[in-house]
């Protein structure tokens, strides 16, 4: 099967484009669209957190910034990613090719955007004059890596099940506030302490997303190299997601073309 | 022994046909019984096996399941029982342009639509020559396709489809593409696929086109294979089949358009009728029946079958040097036979009591269409008793292709210089 979504990777190439293209054209920003609404939400978030309810940490906005973007893909691959099947229906129903590239294209051109926002962080981490560990750099990719794996999982998961249960696209833009709240991108991990007992584990070692924001934000604000163990457990996580992905889309997938 | 390029074993495929489906996690809760629904087997335990190289063409009436076992094959659909194993990489011409972008270009189009049929770029770039130059596009192809007048765009979509060198190539009644000559030479092109040892399927109404083109033709019928052999045997059957669904349709209609009939006020009825009729009624057609030869009553022939039409009389005063007559029309008004008795040199007779006559036509060679029947009582030079406009109907097929309004049988006598190629 894999075999078979490389045989296809041209399409995942063709659609991702297609994708990038397509989704500013005729506005007048066009592809500055792109960084536009990021930008905006740093701007609330810092403007909140500084002045209205100060958090009292150094640099604000760089802190926020190299958590929101990770974030922002994260959260638009697994919401839209839902739909990516649905919105392809004349195809599924139409014509044969392996169903992942689908959800696949998907994530990965919400990637490719991600990719793309780096060029701003990077600026900002240059203004800031945060100075970053050599051996972070090398780091980052693997980070990127292990979330864009966790997201296709993930998004693998929610595109199969909305094709049978519509409302599962709206339940899931609930879900992934809260999940938002509970994982440190507006906050320092520490204040994970105040949470009751049982949470307080689930948001450290169940949420995937929690590893993975701290392990970005180690690199880029603190300037440091990630914490083995919490790399690791990422890692793990997302090997978790991604393996759980495949085998319940597989099964799902069979059934596409009646349900749509 | 050939090697075998499609074998389906046993394979059973429901649907699920909801009456009122609930989409939303709200409606299924809600309303429970919304979620009814009922199994219908589209395809029922099918084995079929097709050889490399094979062209095949499946028929049936709509809704027979013929689509979805192409569908099947494509794997776009499972089934539910039985295994499909197709070898090699499938392309389908189910669905034309897959993927178009109407912002993008021709050439840009070509990439996205090939890649959807897995091929790599390296294996586009080999291809895109021939596509642009099969498509004739050659000008237009740097322009976006939402400038394409939609000829050209199904073109495009087929150019692509066509050249993707599948080894299986399944086609669902898409060879109405483009103007004549652009047919003729999808045509070609599909020959020389064929003769390169690709299989190819076909779904299609024309049985001209799978007579042209198949090898082997195979009949399904309510999920079943009903018949499995060469085309033109094959075929014959099949349209013996449909005329006879169309011969019991007709007899439905009719007996629905009787109790119509029946609900309308007599008068009404009668005035319609009054103005089919005319004549002095001395005598009255009462009723009128198309029969084949066997003296069944029909309404669908083969060309060259026999019809009789029978016709029952009622006399209420004499009819002296009585003439009955005939008249066929076809449904465009043209007339196409008419005779009498004088004409046919029946010798003089008077009409004095009801009776039933039958007029016989043991070979009537009518093409294909649909056909009124006139029918007259006369008396003395040419007085009508009773003139009855459109008594009765019938239809003919055919699985010749010679056109006109009769069969005239013809013998074709070749110059001795020519050679068969």
């Amino acid at each position: 099967m894999l075999k078979e979504i490389w045989d296809y990777r041209q399409m995942i190439i063709s659609l991702v484009r297609k994708d990038l293209r397509g989704r500013y054209k005729g506005s007048v920003l066009g592809f500055l669209w792109t960084f536009v609404n990021p930008l905006f939400q740093l701007i609330i978030y810092t403007v909140v957190f500084t002045y209205l309810l100060p958090s009292g940490i150094d640099k604000y906005y760089l802190f926020l910034f190299v958590a929101l973007i990770p974030w922002i893909f994260f959260s638009s691959a697994v919401v839209g990613g839902s739909t990516s099947i649905l919105s392809q229906k004349d195809l599924v129903k139409k014509i044969y090719f392996p169903r992942e590239v689908l959800p696949i294209s998907y994530v990965t051109s919400c990637f490719v955007n991600m990719l793309f926002c780096f060029i701003i962080v990077f600026a900002v981490v240059l203004i800031s004059k945060t100075s970053v560990h050599p051996l972070g750099i090398v780091y980052l990719p693997v980070v990127m890596i292990v979330e864009y794996f966790l997201a296709l999982g993930i998004a693998m998961i929610t595109s199969a099940i909305t094709v049978y249960f519509r409302d599962f696209e709206h339940i899931l833009g609930i879900i992934t506030m809260a999940w938002m709240y509970l994982t440190p991108v507006l906050y320092p991990q520490t204040l994970y302490d105040n949470l009751p007992k049982q949470i307080k584990f689930c948001a450290e070692h169940i949420n995937p997303m929690t590893s993975i924001i701290s392990a970005y934000r180690r690199i880029l604000y603190d300037g440091s190299v990630p914490d083995m163990s919490t790399l690791l457990e990422a890692t793990v996580l997302g090997a978790i997601f991604i393996v759980l992905g495949f085998l319940i889309f597989g099964r799902l997938k069979k059934h596409f073309a009646e349900e749509l | 022994m050939a090697e075998n390029s499609i074998v389906i074993k046993n394979v059973t495929k429901q649907f699920k046909v909801y009456f009122d489906k609930g989409q939303s996690f709200k409606e299924r809760i809600i309303f429970k019984n919304r979620n009814r629904h009922e199994d219908r087997v589209v395809l029922n335990d099918i084995s079929l096996t097709i050889e490399k190289g094979q062209a095949v063409g499946l028929i049936g009436h709509n809704g027979c399941g013929k689509s979805t076992l192409l569908k099947l094959m494509t794997r776009i659909l499972y089934p539910d029982k039985g295994s499909i194993e197709v070898q090699g990489r499938v392309s389908s011409l189910i669905e034309l342009g897959a993927g178009f972008h109407p912002d993008m270009s021709g050439r840009e189009n070509i990439y996205t639509n090939a890649s959807i049929f897995g091929l790599s770029k390296k294996e586009i770039d080999r291809r895109l020559d021939d596509i642009i130059a099969f498509s004739e596009l050659e000008e237009f192809i740097d322009n976006p396709v939402r400038t394409y007048s939609s000829g050209m765009y199904m073109r495009l979509a087929f150019s692509v489809a066509i050249n993707v060198d599948a080894d299986v190539l399944l086609i669902d009644e898409i060879l109405a593409v483009g103007d004549a000559n652009f047919q003729a030479k999808c045509f070609a092109k599909l020959q020389e696929i064929k003769s390169k040892g690709t299989t190819i399927v076909i779904v299609s109404h024309s049985l001209d086109q799978i007579e042209a083109f198949c090898d082997r033709s195979v009949w399904i019928n309510d999920g079943k294979i009903v018949a499995d052999g060469v085309p033109r045997e094959i075929h014959l059957d099949y349209m013996d089949y449909m005329a006879g669904l169309r011969n019991e349709q007709q007899k439905k209609d009719k007996a629905r358009e009787k109790k119509n009939e029946e609900k309308k006020a007599e008068e009404e009825a009668e005035k319609k009728e009054e103005s089919k009729r005319w004549g002095n009624g001395d005598a009255k057609i009462t009723d009128v029946k198309v029969l084949d030869g066997d003296g069944n009553e029909k309404t669908v022939f083969h060309v060259g079958d026999a019809i009789k039409v029978r016709i029952a009389y009622k006399v209420n005063k004499k009819v002296e040097d009585g003439v009955f007559g005939i008249g066929i029309f076809r449904n465009d008004g043209v007339f196409c036979y008419g005779t009498n008795t004088r004409i046919d040199r029946i010798e003089r007779f008077d009409i004095i009591e009801d009776g039933v006559l039958e007029i016989e036509m043991p070979k009537a060679d009518l093409l294909p269409g649909k056909y009124l029947v006139d029918l007259a009582i006369e008396c003395g030079r040419g007085i009508p008793v009773d003139y009855y406009k459109e008594a009765c109907v019938f239809e003919t097929y055919s699985k010749r292709g010679d056109s006109g309004i009769a069969r005239i049988d013809q013998k074709w006598h070749m110059p001795d210089n020519i050679k068969n190629s």
